[in-house]
């Protein structure tokens, strides 16, 4: 380490600039102001705030397993080009989580014990925007090619991570979307604002100069144009990987819940992308002008937010069902577990009303089917489950709901119920400890199989189940398997 | 031929952990001559005196009738045999006498009597006849009677009467050592000048035993006595010194590689001394003889084949030449050529020798044992280990002396002289013309034309990176801070990653060997501080015939450090291109094999490398290159230790081994542990190609920067070279040459067989690898760059690493982020259950096999388990709980309360670790800690200190860092640390590597004795570190009366630790606890002594295997830490820590949230888990546990995570820790009785009662007459105890108590005096006068009417007042070496001193009215020298660049002279007189020292006070870091 007393010298962090909150609300641009290069000055001194524990335990947080003392010594160094190989060595794709990833390493990183962490994620993407700036993301083809063909199905993170240490292990790997568009929920899910896709484009880009081949349209299992077979997909491939997300909305099941104006935060959000890709040719969800009230306080109730403000809302209300979490960490959730704490994400710094402890009983819906409100009742906790107290019910007016209450698990319909894969009670693939499914020669990684996640967990059960597919098809591997199958993070 | 230990002996056989190879003795010895070279019986019983004197420097066993062995030497009484023999015997001279030991049994003795006369026939030689030698039934202890032989003189004559004088001497020397050979019998002499009388027997028992020593007629003008102590209690009556040639005081560190040599050596001797056929006399050292039985071998031989005895001596122990420019140039020629000859044996040694006609004495370079000597005016000369050990008319000594290191003393009884030292040495150096032989033959490798160097390509050296399995760690950790620094980088809390052999994976074949190190029975040696005794140069290429001398003796290349560049290597390889060295020749073996043949391959090119190595040197080779470079697809590196040791050793055998030297040239050597290990298993340089690669390219890269390539690859092979040095330093050896091939480490790990066959004499106890796995090893790594599918995956040159700094893909830890936080918030939370998470996944990683104890099972199923309600309580389990030293310095005082409080409400014992107490928590019930511990620093060791322990800990070695002293970086040293250490602020203080107390057994043993007078109510702790051997060492303690030993795993944590200390040194805790529990045992000795153990102690299943190996009392320390806040930074050393754990810095240390409760909750958790394994196990407390290995069996029910750690552990064999001896009658399997101090014998008793009055009052004064003797240890000590107890540490006003004594004070003569005692006496006094002087005043004359011969002569001996804190010592006279070392703040007057005086020194004034040796002011940080007539050569040359040297300061005149005043009042000293007679010539010739950054800091304080501020204070402390460190 560079400066054991980094810390000591740079007390607090410093994180990019934000664009101000009018211009960003005009575009679907990031809401970083650009990297420049004289900024980075303040990220090399952030990454010497890094301590170089004994026991680093953001390497441990991340479930990558992210080399993060070493490259925040490398880019406190300045050797950026080290850092970016270091950061690879873990991670396929620190563009998508140095964006979109909660960064359960800096929850766990030592200086949080009692100082404000390192600014890990902002080091992480600083990395990476610099390394493809500088032309050091180039394409690392397999020297030699094993004769053996791998079939990853769905091409979001989990996918994407099989398939490019798979290809780079030298088998013939295609990856099969169902969507027009490659990225799955990298594509979809996360709102440009937050993850421009071009940054989905330039991986891609080099998945395909390394060989990676990629196939979109292709509804495995189903029953349209573009439909391929589940034997043909069989017969086609050596081995199969199931990485199709999990793609269930959690539903509300209230009365009224079939009116008009409330969609599932993932039907809208992905119109929403769509739209900002300019390849949406039906009449878009739009919130513009609209009374907008997200059911979720989550990660993707932001997301619908900030979406809901670019589209020009005229009022948009989060309604979480739970207690307004602390802003800091309380003795129930110590360090360095991940906690749940109160979050102003840019989107909610962007506008919108924020209400807790609030249970959706029913939605008012106007005499044109369409729905006009929500009765919201006051949560109540019994036996630890949240149920609304009787007799507090009040109306809060809507003219567009967006329920962003999470998934149950994968869609089993089509691929996954022809394949004959076991499932859970949960919705999941079943898999061994080697992430084979129930059918031999199939193995499964991502959220289909832990269920709904983080990008990082999703990469990182892509990487392990590679290792696990490559072992399979050659009898060993040297491939990283940074995650055990059922693996969590820790927890009190 | 019959191992010595195997005639007349118990040693046991090599069982359990148990190998008698690991025994070592020390003792005292003297010598009694007169010059007049009558034989006279006075001198016999003069001698039997000194060794009844010096009875308390031997010891007994279990039987106290059972000495450790004791001896005389004297010259052959010929008059005497003349009468009692009934023989005629011819003319003194014209024959030979000698004692046999034969067996009882009638069988045996007449096999050794008809082969005596058999060969002495052969030999041209008459038996004249025998007799029965007289000795007393009954007297020995039944061990030693079990064993003893019956005893024959037997006379010996040339057959006709033709040879006499040397010519005779040779012959009977041929027939005794053929007839040793050849039978079971030992002669203890056989010659025609001198006898040998010894046994198993105490000092006291010598003549009632041989009662031929009291007859008046038995005569002899010179006596050679010794008194063993020995670390077991197995009788060896060959082993009682003296030996043939001479009595030894002291320890052969490198007696392996001496005797291997000597071995190998044998190929190439020649003489005719001893008629045709020299091979019938080999070999030369007998196999199981002791170091000293080996060196007197060596020395006889060298002696009777032409060289005297003094210049075998010479050759043998020789000084430190190699650095002393100011040497007598003849003298260091002689030592260069012998050096080509003779590598030293090297150790502490004082070797009293006699040829019968001389006698002397030598010192080993460092001094490191004391020898005095008194010369009468009847021209008797008494020599010993203490003064005052015969009890002669004080008025009637004319001179007195010391042998100072590396000086011969010798008496020429035929001259009736004394033979000046130089003189003699001048004489043996210029007999031939040793300087013109080096000048001419003698070529350095810097003489040797340059190569071009030659560059490698970045992805040849990673490809070559990953063939020799370097990690990114590696890089990073290791090689880029010495490219860098120049210097081996330092670690913090030890560590906690499996043993090689546990690891699943690939381990480099170094990996599985660990150090060895100096721990008690010989000291570490201090490398930096005292770097004027070592040497890294070492001479290489072919020796000659050892018994010869001629100029191409000296025909060798020298080198100046054992680690060579590329390029060097290049020059060495073509040394034969260049016309001048064409007669060298250099031959390189490739040390490859085609990796797809596996062992078989492997195994046939080792062999192939020997033979290749054999007809190399057949063809005129000079020196060998082992070579591992051009590794390809195919070809893969044999481990380079592998093939050195495999070639070593068959060189040994075929006799060729000094014919050339090994070079080699290997890519998996990086670490300075790498390099040890070769040169320790025979190379005489190494290589590091590819390290030097790696560094290159690390500089390329910028990792490191601000220097050139060329300068990192020069940093790495310092850092390497000084590397190695420690490592030998940490061994107690000195020279590079003796150092090669010594061998000084323990395997764990590797097979037998593999052991027998490629590192023969290395001691391996729990079985391990073979061949195979080393194999799959090299595979696995040769994969990794040659991958079998041709497939590199991208972005992952190197393997992470993870030996240092946890990381997921890297090797397991037993502290994890899980573990951490488990056991952070178990503890916190107090909740049991949390808890049982944390040692479930401790306990479940140890059941991984990570540990030995993992490999172990509880019995559980085996005994039926009773209800938890009938186990004892937590409370009780709970006091058997310590936590382990750590200093306060090292962590916060806010940790540090913390543990003690925690442990003071639990009844347990935290450790104050070194550095003292501030006397507000001493006092403090709730906050002190428990045990008190004296390092090799002494800070704040006061009489205060000790009096109000509970227990003292000596630490003897430290788990992270065995062998190695401690530092304190003049940053963290804050001024409340400095105040509680007895220091200045913003000063570094060091911790040198050895007690300057304990050289030896008997030190301990007297430094034990110290502490127990300063507290009789503590328990003394011995803390040892665990290896081969430890068992034997405890033994040794538990025999000095120590009431716990503590064996300390090698993973114990510390603030900061060189990383090859922290990963190689030492053995788990396992082994060392088994082995201390079997040993002590077998030796009878196991229920007078605790043990206690150590060493990454984290759950109950851990104190239960502990117990049930033998452990009555357990330390833990990480884990207390974690539970304070420690997340395992490992950064301690920087003083960053961010949980204010490990720092001194108040603003982290704000940080800081630990809590005693926590600590208490975590004891009382693990104390609840003790209960349930003992529930389990069915027994009712932890006693009932203590020693009952029967309870624990292997585990068959886990398996390794991998293939390759599973063929790793196949080979292990843990049965010799479950093995449990016999118990003695009367022993007990646990402490049950206490030792006997002897405290009742101290002279202190009635002095305490005549004291009694002053000290209650608190007033008035007293004065006390009376009389000492050499036999009474730290005389004064229990009185000062009293008073500071009395006083609650205030002590009493100066003088309030004087004792008037005479006589001849013992050691450690008035050890801790506090304020207010004043000791005055008239006589002399031993070693450690004033040691640890706590406010007393000591004053030491030689007394009116002794002459002025005595003026300034020897009064004291080595090491006076180490440690002292305040009060004043004064002596008028010399004192010997190391003269108040760590002194910190008293006053000391002398009138000349030896060697490195005032090392270390931190405070306080040392004033020398006389000569002073050289190394003065070693590591000297603070206090202030006053010098007459400074000799400035004398000085430290590297530390003298910061001293401050000038005539004494105005301000400091009137300190001077008053305490020159007080000197002369006190002792009535001659000089003191003569010099105060005129002050102005005094003051001029007095020059004054002191370290500059002490004066500006002192500076910087008094202004502060005189501006009325607080010296302490923020803007004070920041001011002296500015001007210090700015």
């Amino acid at each position: 380490m560079a400066d054991p007393r980094g810390f000591l010298r740079t007390r607090d962090r410093e994180l990019p600039a934000r664009r101000p909150v009018p211009v960003r609300l005009m575009d679907w641009r990031e809401v970083y102001e650009a990297r420049e290069k004289g900024t980075l000055s303040v990220v090399s001194r952030q990454a010497g705030r890094c301590m170089n524990c004994g026991i680093p335990f953001c390497h441990q947080g991340c479930p990558l397993g992210n080399l993060i003392p070493e490259w925040n010594d490398l880019v406190y160094r300045d050797d950026w080009e080290e850092a970016a190989e270091r950061l690879h060595a873990t991670n396929n794709f620190p563009e998508f989580t140095g964006r979109a990833c909660p960064a359960p390493c800096e929850s766990s990183c030592v200086l949080g014990i009692n100082q404000p962490p390192v600014t890990i994620k902002n080091v992480e993407v600083s990395i990476i925007d610099r390394a493809f700036e500088e032309g050091w993301v180039r394409p690392v083809p397999a020297t030699r090619h094993t004769g053996r063909s791998v079939a990853v199905v769905g091409s979001g993170p989990a996918g994407l991570a099989a398939a490019q240490q798979l290809t780079r292990a030298g088998h013939a790997v295609v990856v099969l979307e169902k969507d027009d568009r490659l990225g799955g929920l990298l594509r979809y899910g996360i709102p440009e604002f937050k993850l421009e896709k071009r940054h989905v484009d330039r991986r891609l880009a080099q998945m395909r100069e390394e060989g990676t081949r990629f196939r979109t349209g292709v509804d495995v299992g189903g029953t349209g144009e573009g439909a391929l077979s589940v034997e043909e997909l069989r017969s086609r491939f050596d081995a199969v990987v199931l990485a199709t997300g999990a793609n269930v909305p959690r539903e509300l099941a209230v009365p009224g819940r079939d009116a008009a104006g409330i969609h599932p935060a993932m039907d809208y959000l992905t119109q929403a992308n769509r739209l900002v890709e300019g390849d949406w040719l039906g009449e878009p969800i739009s919130a513009e002008g609209r009374d907008v009230v997200i059911i979720g306080g989550g990660d993707t109730g932001a997301d619908c937010l900030g979406t809901a403000l670019r589209q020009g809302a005229r009022s948009v209300t989060t309604l979480a069902i739970g207690t307004q979490p602390p802003s800091e960490r309380d003795e129930s959730q110590p360090w360095p577990t991940h906690p749940v704490l109160f979050e102003v994400s840019t989107a909610h710094e962007e506008g919108g009303d924020r209400s807790y402890l609030a249970s959706t009983t029913g939605f008012e819906v106007g005499p044109d089917g369409a729905v006009t409100g929500l009765r919201v009742a006051r949560t109540q906790f019994v036996d630890g489950r949240r149920v609304p107290t009787p007799g507090t019910d009040t109306v809060l007016p809507a003219t567009l709901v967006l329920i962003a209450m999470g998934f149950t698990g994968a869609r089993e319909q089509g691929l996954l119920e022809q394949l004959g894969v076991e499932m859970t009670s949960r919705g999941t693939v079943v898999h061994d400890g080697s992430w084979a499914t129930s059918v031999p020669g199939v193995f499964t990684a991502g959220d289909c199989a832990r269920g709904q996640s983080l990008i990082v967990w999703a990469i990182a059960e892509g990487r392990s189940c590679a290792a696990a597919v490559d072992e399979h098809l050659m009898g060993g591997s040297s491939l990283p398997r940074p995650v055990r199958p059922g693996e969590k993070p820790v927890t009190v | 031929m019959l191992p010595l230990t195997s005639r007349f002996s118990s040693l046991p056989a090599a069982q359990g952990l148990y190998r008698p190879d690991s025994e070592v003795d020390s003792c005292g010895v003297a010598m009694i001559a007169t010059l007049r070279g009558t034989p006279q019986h006075r001198i016999v019983q003069h001698a039997l005196e000194a060794l009844r004197n010096l009875d308390h420097r031997g010891a007994v066993g279990a039987e106290e009738n059972t000495g450790d062995g004791t001896g005389i030497m004297v010259q052959l009484p010929d008059a005497f045999l003349r009468e009692v023999s009934g023989l005629d015997l011819p003319p003194l001279g014209q024959y030979a006498a000698g004692i046999a030991f034969v067996p009882r049994e009638a069988d045996g003795r007449a096999a050794v009597l008809e082969t005596l006369e058999r060969v002495a026939a052969e030999e041209g030689l008459r038996l004249l006849g025998t007799r029965e030698v007289p000795v007393t039934d009954g007297l020995v202890g039944p061990s030693a009677e079990e064993v003893r032989p019956d005893f024959v003189q037997v006379f010996l004559a040339d057959a006709r009467a033709e040879r006499t004088g040397l010519e005779l001497e040779r012959a009977v020397f041929a027939t005794r050592r053929r007839v040793e050979h050849a039978t079971e019998g030992y002669f203890p002499s056989l010659s025609t000048r001198v006898m040998v009388y010894k046994g198993m027997l105490t000092p006291v028992q010598l003549d009632e035993f041989y009662p031929d020593l009291r007859d008046p007629r038995f005569a002899s003008a010179l006596a050679i006595v010794h008194s063993r102590f020995s670390t077991n209690t197995f009788p060896a009556w060959a082993l009682a010194h003296p030996f043939r040639t001479l009595a030894h005081n002291g320890e052969i560190n490198t007696v392996i590689g001496n005797r291997n040599r000597v071995r190998a050596a044998e190929g190439s001797m020649a003489t005719d001394a001893f008629g045709e056929d020299f091979s019938r006399l080999l070999p030369i050292t007998t196999p199981g003889g002791s170091d000293s039985a080996g060196l007197d071998e060596v020395a006889e031989l060298l002696h009777l084949s032409g060289r005297s005895l003094p210049h075998a001596l010479m050759m043998l122990v020789p000084e430190p030449w190699e650095n002393d420019e100011s040497m007598d140039p003849d003298l260091r020629a002689f030592y260069e050529f012998h050096a080509a000859l003779q590598e030293p044996w090297d150790g502490p040694a004082a070797v009293v020798f006699s040829d019968g006609t001389q006698v002397g004495a030598r010192l080993d370079r460092n001094g490191l044992r004391p020898l005095r000597y008194w010369v009468m005016e009847d021209d008797l000369v008494i020599l010993g280990s203490e003064t005052g050990v015969v009890d002669v008319p004080r008025s009637e000594v004319v001179r007195t002396g010391r042998i100072a290191p590396g000086e011969i003393f010798l008496l020429d009884l035929e001259a009736g002289e004394i033979v000046p030292s130089d003189e003699l040495k001048h004489e043996i150096a210029t007999a031939r013309p040793y300087a013109t032989w080096v000048k001419e033959q003698k070529v350095a490798l810097g003489d040797l034309p340059r190569r071009e160097h030659i560059s490698h390509s970045r992805s040849s050296v990673l490809r070559r990176q990953q063939t020799f399995g370097y990690t990114e760690e590696e890089l990073r950790v290791l090689l880029a801070p010495m490219a860098a620094k120049g210097a081996e980088p330092l670690g913090a809390m030890g560590t906690d990653t499996p043993i090689a052999v546990l690891s699943d994976r690939p381990r480099l074949l170094f990996d599985y060997f660990t150090q060895m190190f100096a721990q008690v029975t010989n000291p570490p040696l201090d490398s930096l501080r005292e770097e004027i005794v070592t040497s890294l140069g070492v001479s290489i290429g072919r020796s000659r015939n050892l018994l010869d001398a001629t100029p191409q003796h000296a025909r060798q290349l020298s080198l100046d450090a054992p680690v060579l560049d590329s390029d060097q290597l290049a020059q060495l390889l073509a040394v034969d291109a260049h016309p001048a060295t064409a007669d060298f020749h250099t031959v390189r073996l490739r040390g490859l094999y085609p990796v797809a043949g596996g062992t078989a391959a492997l195994r046939a090119r080792l062999e192939e490398i020997c033979e290749e190595a054999v007809a190399a040197i057949d063809d005129g080779a000079t020196f060998l290159v082992l070579s591992d470079r051009d590794t390809n697809q195919v070809l893969a590196p044999i481990p380079s230790l592998l093939m050195t040791s495999a070639v070593q050793h068959h060189l040994v055998r075929t006799g060729r081994r000094t014919s050339a030297a090994l070079v080699v040239e290997a890519g998996d050597v990086r670490e300075v542990h790498h390099a040890a290990l070769l040169i320790g298993y025979g190379a005489s340089a190494v290589t590091p190609y590819l390290a030097m690669e790696s560094v290159e390219e690390l500089v390329e890269r910028g990792v490191v920067s601000d220097l050139s390539p060329e300068q990192a690859v020069a940093n790495l092979a310092k850092s390497l070279s000084k590397g190695v040095l420690k490592i030998m330093s940490k061994m107690g050896i000195s020279t590079v040459a003796s150092y090669r091939g010594a061998q000084i480490f323990e395997a764990v790990g590797l097979s037998q067989e593999l052991v027998d066959t490629w590192f023969p004499g290395t001691i391996s106890r729990i079985g391990g690898i073979d061949l195979e796995v080393i194999a799959e090893e090299i595979a696995a790594r040769h994969a990794l760059a040659h991958p079998v599918d041709g497939v590199h995956p991208p972005h992952r040159g190197l393997p992470v690493g993870g030996e240092y700094q946890w990381r997921r893909e890297g090797e397991p830890h037993l502290f994890t982020p899980e573990s951490v936080f488990r056991l952070q918030h178990s503890t916190r939370a107090r909740k049991y259950d949390e808890f049982r998470a944390y040692t479930d996944a401790v306990d479940e990683q140890h059941e991984r096999l990570m540990t030995i104890r993992g490999l172990l099972r509880l019995r559980t199923d085996d005994s039926p388990a009773i209800p938890l309600e009938e186990v004892e309580p937590v409370e009780s389990i709970t006091r058997r709980f310590m936590t382990g030293a750590m200093s306060y310095g090292s962590i916060s005082q806010e940790a540090h309360e913390t543990l003690a409080i925690a442990m003071n409400r639990l009844g347990g014992m935290s450790n104050s670790g070194e550095g003292g107490e501030d006397p507000e928590r001493l006092h403090d019930p709730e906050r002190r800690s428990a045990i008190k511990q004296i390092a090799s620093g002494r800070f704040g060791v006061t009489s205060e200190y000790l009096t109000f322990a509970r227990d003292i800990q000596i630490k003897m070695a430290q788990g992270a860092k065995p062998g190695e002293g401690g530092q304190l970086p003049p940053e963290k040293v804050y001024p409340w640390i400095a105040r509680t250490r007895h220091s200045t602020p913003g000063i570094g203080l060091i911790s040198p590597p050895p007690h300057h107390d304990i050289y030896s057994i008997e030190d301990l043993a007297q430094l034990i004795h110290d502490a127990k007078s300063a507290n009789p109510a503590a328990r003394v702790h011995v803390k040892l570190v665990s290896r081969f051997g430890v068992g034997t060492v405890a033994t040794g303690v538990s025999k000095a009366h120590a009431d716990v030993v503590l064996i300390s795993g090698h993973d114990g944590g510390t603030g900061a630790s060189p990383l090859n200390s922290l990963k190689h040194a030492g053995t788990p805790w396992e082994l060392g606890l088994a082995e201390t529990q079997q040993t002590l045992l077998l030796n009878g000795l196991r229920d007078r002594i605790t043990v206690q153990v150590d060493g990454q102690m984290k759950t109950g299943r851990d104190v239960v295997i502990a117990a049930l190996l033998g452990a009555e009392e357990y330390g833990f320390a990480s884990a207390p830490l974690v539970v304070t806040g420690c997340v395992m930074m490992r950064v301690c050393h920087l003083d960053t820590c961010p949980v204010g754990v490990a720092t001194q810095n108040p603003e982290l240390r704000a940080r800081y949230a630990g809590r005693a409760e926590h600590v208490v909750t975590f004891f009382q958790f693990v104390a609840e888990q003790v209960r349930e394994h003992l529930a389990a196990l069915g027994l009712r407390s932890l006693d009932e546990a203590i020693g009952r290995t029967d309870l624990l069996a292997l585990r068959e029910d886990q398996r390794a995570l991998t293939a390759l750690g599973e063929a790793k552990r196949e080979g292990l064999d843990l049965a010799a820790v479950l093995a449990a001896p016999e118990i003695h009658p009367g022993d007990f399997p646990r402490r049950r009785r206490g030792q006997d101090h002897g405290l009742e014998k101290a002279p202190d008793h009635p002095w305490i009662a005549a004291a009694e009055e002053v000290i209650d009052a608190r007033a008035g004064t007293v004065r006390i007459p009376g009389q000492v003797r050499n036999i009474d240890r730290s005389a004064g000590t229990l009185l000062g105890h009293e008073v500071t107890r009395r006083t609650d540490g205030a002590g009493l006003p100066d003088d309030a108590i004087v004792l008037e004594l005479t006589g001849t004070g013992g050691q450690s003569f008035g050890a801790f005096l506090p304020r207010g005692v004043s000791m005055h006496l008239t006589g002399d006094a031993n070693d450690y006068v004033g040691k640890g002087l706590s406010g007393g005043v000591i004053a030491v004359g030689h007394g009116a009417g002794t002459g002025p011969s005595l003026t300034s002569a020897p009064i004291a001996g080595n090491t006076c007042a180490y440690g002292a804190t305040s009060g004043r010592l004064l002596l008028a006279g010399a004192a010997g070496e190391r003269f108040g070392v760590r002194n910190s703040g008293a006053t000391l007057v002398v009138e000349g001193i030896g060697d490195h005086g005032a090392e270390y020194m931190t405070g306080g004034a040392v004033i020398v009215l006389g000569p002073t040796g050289r190394n003065l002011g070693a590591g000297m940080s603070g206090g202030t020298l006053f010098v007459l007539d400074l000799d400035p050569s004398c000085l430290n040359p590297a530390d003298a660049r910061g001293f401050s040297v000038a005539p004494v300061r105005e301000e400091h005149r009137g300190f001077v002279l008053e305490a020159l005043r007080d000197h002369l009042a006190r002792t009535g000293s001659d000089r003191a007189a003569a010099l105060l007679a005129d002050e102005e010539e005094l003051m001029g010739r007095l020059t004054e020292i002191a370290p500059r950054a002490f004066l500006t800091i002192t500076a910087i304080r008094d202004d502060a006070v005189a501006q009325g501020l607080d010296p302490d204070a923020n803007d004070v402390w920041n001011e002296i870091m500015e001007a210090t460190h700015g």
